[in-house]
């Protein structure tokens, strides 16, 4: 054993010139609260939050709007949005499907679809179905403004919808059709059976987001012109709005928006956890 | 019980030919195990048996009924061969009843209770029963075998193609699945197994066929093709499977 024991230098290090790299953060942290309470105080200070209380926080114009904001506008956002979903669900797997097709044109056909109505503002689908009465006269979709609404949400949902579905079911092992065609099931039978209840749980996660987007989009179904009974959220604030000549409806239907979407954004997060943790 | 008839048969995958011209038979009754180094393309051959993969030229005959044929009824002649995968391929989105009972049901159209019944039945004999209940995820990799070769058998197949059954499996977990294949062997079912045990082919096979490059090298009882192998390709792999590191 070597007996050489290292001298440590005991003397103090020299102090270093200027601030050390944890001195820097703490001023410069410093200098961003102080530059918060500023800003905070300056706005406090001009605002008039008089008229800012009148025109966005007024309860009695609120409360005119009650109880139609949630027994007319969300009840008729939740049906557009639920009614796109389910058409865009059923549409989406089909186009999945297609695109999965060993028949080439079933391929193009899909992947034209999804392209273009991937490619459109969901606003131009809804103008475009608003004007079918014009091309059309006489013609009118089943369901009215509820089969328009639910047609406009549902062919662009579809789209997201079936790059999705596809993605799910290349995501599901190639071992599980081998399986199931080697029991006799046929090709079909055995997508049916074991492929997509897989596929589906596998892109739970986005399709919980599609839907938080697709309420969204459901405001636009205001562009079809709709009666009183057919108003959603977007366009009963706005009414409201012009009626009491006060913006705090619109505050008030962007509140119930956030009452939906937040929560479902929520779900998603902890599904995506979910299937994190899991396999 | 069945037959299996394979005849020059060759499967090539873009420019690589994995099966140079095959030819074999498994008697009704047999166990034939195949053997041979990895890419000699033995798992292929056995994909091949129940059109798992197509074949690129040659046929094969089951039960007399020439699976190569394009008008033939495949889905029809699969239920006939039970195949059991390397890694295992339970639904793992079903019960392990469901994993049973689903193909009855929906292929072979049997009621229900008998679906129950043959589900039940089979898993008693594969020593699951009471898992009956359980998600795949759920079990150990030997039970989920088991389960495979029970969801199999709940076809009453012909012939039992098995793609290398313990290479998933922890070694501790070896055991309880070749001694399932070793009773079914008993019992008198048609197999053709693609394995590494040796043990379990000089034990229970009535052929071993040892398989290099694309072709069968050598084929006979596996006390001369395993214990007296007369070829040097044959005597080379076995010494480095039987002698690892020697």
């Amino acid at each position: 054993m070597s007996a050489v024991t290292e001298q440590r230098d005991a003397s103090p290090p020299e102090p270093p010139k200027g601030l050390s790299p944890r001195q820097k953060q703490r001023v410069s942290r410093g200098v961003q609260y102080a530059v918060l309470l500023v800003v905070v105080v300056v706005l406090a200070a001009l605002a008039d939050w008089k008229a800012i209380g009148q025109s966005f926080f007024n309860l009695d114009v609120a409360r005119q709007g009650l109880p139609e904001l949630f027994t007319v506008a969300l009840r008729n956002t939740v049906i557009y949005t639920v009614s796109g979903f389910v058409l865009g669900f059923v549409v989406g797997l089909v186009l999945a499907l297609m695109r999965l097709s060993t028949v080439a044109p079933y391929r193009w056909v899909s992947a034209i679809y999804i392209e273009i109505f991937r490619g459109l503002p969901m606003l131009l689908i809804f103008l475009l179905i608003g004007s079918l009465p014009l091309a059309f006269p006489g013609f009118e979709l089943p369901g009215g403004v509820y089969g328009s609404a639910a047609l406009g949400l549902g062919v662009v949902s579809a789209a997201y919808m079936a790059e999705n579905f596809r993605a799910g079911i290349q995501a599901v092992p190639k071992g599980q059709m081998e399986a199931a065609r080697s029991l006799g099931m046929p090709h079909m039978r055995a997508m049916v059976s074991i492929v997509i209840p897989q596929a589906i749980r596998i892109v739970l996660p986005p399709l919980t987001n599609q839907l938080v987007s697709l309420l969204k989009d459901s405001s636009l179904v205001l562009m079809l012109g709709v009666t009183a009974a057919q108003v959603e959220l977007a366009k009963f604030g706005n009414d409201q709005a012009s009626t009491h000549a006060n913006p705090t409806p619109i505050l008030a239907t962007g509140l119930t928006y956030l009452l939906i979407t937040i929560p479902l954004g929520y779900v998603a997060r902890r599904l995506e956890a979910r299937q994190g943790a899991g396999r | 019980m069945s037959t299996v008839k394979i005849s020059d048969l060759h499967k090539s995958f873009g420019k690589l030919e994995v099966l140079k011209g095959v030819d074999f038979t498994v008697e009704s009754g047999q166990v034939v195990c195949v053997i041979g180094p990895s890419g000699s393309g033995k798992s292929t051959l056995l994909r091949c048996v129940n059109l798992l993969e197509q074949p690129t030229s040659g046929t094969v005959v089951v039960d007399g009924v020439d699976l190569t044929d394009p008008d033939v009824d495949i889905d029809a002649a699969r239920r006939r061969i039970g195949m059991v995968f390397q890694q295992f391929n339970l639904f793992p989105h079903l019960t392990v009843r469901r994993n049973v009972t689903i193909a009855q049901e929906r292929v072979l159209k049997r009621r229900k209770d008998e679906c129950d019944r043959v589900a039940r039945e089979n898993l008693e004999k594969v020593g699951l029963l009471e898992k009956i209940d359980a998600y795949p995820p759920q079990l150990s990799g030997g039970q989920q075998q088991r389960v495979a070769i029970a969801r199999a058998l709940a076809m009453n197949p012909s012939l039992m193609l098995f793609d290398e059954p313990t290479s998933a499996l922890d070694p501790e977990l070896v055991g309880d699945v070749l001694s399932v294949m070793r009773q079914l062997a008993e019992d008198g079912m048609t197999m053709l197994v693609v394995t590494h045990e040796m043990g379990f082919a000089r034990e229970v096979a009535d052929r071993v066929v040892f398989m290099d490059g694309g072709v069968i090298v050598e084929d006979g009882p596996p006390e001369q093709v395993i214990a007296d192998p007369q070829h040097e390709r044959t005597r080379g792999f076995l010494s480095r499977v039987l002698h690892p590191g020697a």
